[in-house]
């Protein structure tokens, strides 16, 4: 082997793809050199729900074999990722970080997963996450609590914490993850690694175990901004199966990579700078902004999305509202766990939930069944529905202005473990800068933008619907222009 | 400001979600806290504003009518926490 494993676990899919296709290194070596690490790291961050080691060595084997022969190398061929837990996975158990489905085998693949299959990607597991895709430090995990590499003693942010550490630390080159009101992007912004919320309809929710439906999206989670450009490529699409995702052609990702974005206009609305933003998350974004008016971009720090504060308590409402009847199915009868203790049908239903369900998710099935109860309905959904009209419409006429608009991705950097736990309300001002994006269907994405000593601070650009390129050149442009994304925490 | 325990338990039966006396007793205080927050969409006018029922401009999805591949019985009972003759097991649904 003419590279070091660690070396080998710092490979981006592109440098890798180049070395396999040079066959310096071999899809063996590389899925070898990240079991390897997870194995050296998993005691300390507890990324990963399960391991697939005999699987992915096979898989890793045929890929090889394939790769000596084919003319034609797709780019995540024989590279080894990790997927969050919430993605259905034939033949390896989709637990969705919770009791309900700790024994759950799916009997198919979602669709993303198929399409990575279709470029022989090696699968290596399943990575940790707040249950049901609920929470924002991955503290909700019904088995453990994932830690954030660059500090132990805190949170890796969520839901899918586990997934932005395993490519933070090397356990997988690339991974996915799932975003309903920021679970890519701001544990993306709490790792240092990119994280991408594709625009609603644009990755397929075949196979995504459903939080909220009208906000879910699939996404990756890389070490920089080609490597998103080339995982989006394998996943975006239009699938029968999926009856949102929206039928637009897809353009390359890559092909918009240029270091420069001369005559763009970012636009920067202040109602992101939220009371309480930090010092040094202000003071990072602002050496951001420069930087980005280094590499061409014209900024206006003017921009100003007033409905921005609502956004919040929309999104309380709507997720809530549509978990609690997408979550009506867990009961105990075709699938997952089920208490037998019960001299009927109701009150088995109900045991089955109460011992299934963990704090959080009782907590939002409530909430939601609230919202939607005889009396409450027109005062909260509905009023929440009209709310994300204007919310969508703000955005609309802020891209008739902007090319894009730049953000803090959290206001905060990573918190401690425990710090927010008994108060729900300061969990959810985590995701206070990432969930209007979601309400308003749009693409972001969040990138490595600096550190407050050790812990990493994430900045994030919104997009026009379907608007994935532009956005990734922005960023492609940024990371040309700065080492961020290279730094790595000691483990 | 709290929720009555007694409207926490209905809205729990309506969710069909049984909940410990603690529970209840956490949550008429939890969930009042984050309905206190979502108290602010009243502030908003939306006189004349239609609701987002989906964020996509889509319409009649349709597709043609056609057989495809499907699963075994084996396949779908698989997970099934109870099974009786190849059948799902529940309990009692009639007295």
């Amino acid at each position: 082997m003419s590279m070091a494993d660690k070396e080998l676990t710092r490979l981006t899919i592109h440098e890798a793809h180049q070395l396999l296709k040079q066959r310096q290194i071999s899809s063996v070596e590389l899925t070898k050199a990240a079991l390897k690490r997870i194995s050296d790291v998993e005691s300390k961050v507890h990324a990963c729900l399960a391991i697939v080691e005999d699987g992915a060595l096979e898989e890793a084997e045929r890929a090889d074999e394939y790769m000596r022969t084919a003319e034609d190398v797709a780019p995540l061929t024989g590279i080894p990722a990790l997927i969050k837990d919430v993605i259905c996975t034939r033949g390896i158990r989709t637990t969705c970080g919770s009791r309900m489905l700790e024994e759950f085998v799916s009997p198919y693949d979602a669709t993303v997963i198929e399409r990575l299959k279709a470029q022989k990607a090696i699968i290596v597991g399943k990575t940790n996450m707040d249950e049901f895709a609920m929470g924002s430090s991955n503290e909700h995990s019904a088995f453990f609590p994932t830690r954030n590499p660059w500090d132990l003693s805190r949170v890796p942010g969520g839901s899918s914490g586990g997934s932005a550490v395993a490519v933070s630390t090397g356990e997988a080159v690339y991974a996915l993850g799932s975003d309903t009101g920021g679970s890519i992007r701001q544990p993306a912004g709490f790792c240092s690694v990119v994280g991408l919320k594709p625009t609603y309809g644009r990755v397929s929710r075949y196979g995504l175990i459903a939080f909220a439906s009208s906000l879910d999206q699939i996404g990756p989670m890389t070490r920089d901004v080609t490597d998103c450009a080339l995982v989006m490529n394998a996943i975006a699409g239009h699938d029968s199966r999926d009856s949102t995702s929206v039928p637009h052609p897809v353009p390359d990702y890559t092909r918009q990579l240029i270091a420069d974005i001369k005559g763009l206009k970012l636009g920067v609305p202040r109602e992101y700078l939220v009371e309480g933003t930090q010092d040094e998350v202000r003071a990072a974004l602002e050496t951001a902004i420069e930087k980005l008016r280094e590499v061409g971009a014209e900024i206006d720090r003017e921009a100003t999305l007033p409905y921005t504060k609502y956004a919040l308590a929309a999104f309380h409402v709507l997720a809530p509202s549509e978990a609690s009847a997408n979550l009506a199915r867990y009961d105990g009868v075709k699938y997952g766990f089920s208490e037998a203790d019960a001299t009927n049908v109701i009150e088995a239903t109900a045991k089955t939930r109460q011992f299934g369900f963990g704090p959080e998710v009782k907590r939002r099935i409530m909430l939601g069944t609230y919202a939607l109860s005889a009396g409450y309905h027109e005062a909260h959904y509905l009023k929440a529905q009209k709310v994300r009209t204007l919310i969508k419409e703000e955005f609309d006429r802020a891209f008739e202005e902007y090319d894009a608009l730049i953000t803090p991705t959290s206001p905060t950097v990573p918190f401690k473990l425990g710090e927010r736990m008994d108060d729900p309300m300061q969990m959810y001002l985590a995701d206070v800068c990432t969930l209007p994006i979601n309400i308003g269907g749009v693409p972001a994405i969040s990138i490595p933008a600096g550190f407050a000593g050790d812990l990493p601070i994430g900045m994030q650009i919104i997009g026009r619907p379907f608007g994935e390129e532009q956005i990734l050149r922005i960023a492609f442009a940024f990371e040309q222009a700065t080492d961020w994304h290279k730094r790595t925490p000691e483990l | 400001m709290k929720l009555s325990n007694d409207l926490v338990r209905h809205i729990a039966s309506l969710a069909c979600l049984g909940l410990s006396e603690e529970e209840v007793e956490r949550f008429s205080l939890q969930l009042a806290h984050i309905l206190d927050n979502v108290e602010l969409l009243g502030q908003v006018d939306t006189t004349g504003v239609p609701p987002a029922t989906h964020i996509v401009p889509l319409q009649n999805v349709l597709r043609a009518d056609e057989v495809s591949g499907s699963y075994s019985q084996a396949d779908i009972l698989a997970n099934a926490p109870r099974l009786a003759e190849k059948c799902f097991k529940v309990q009692t649904i009639l007295e």
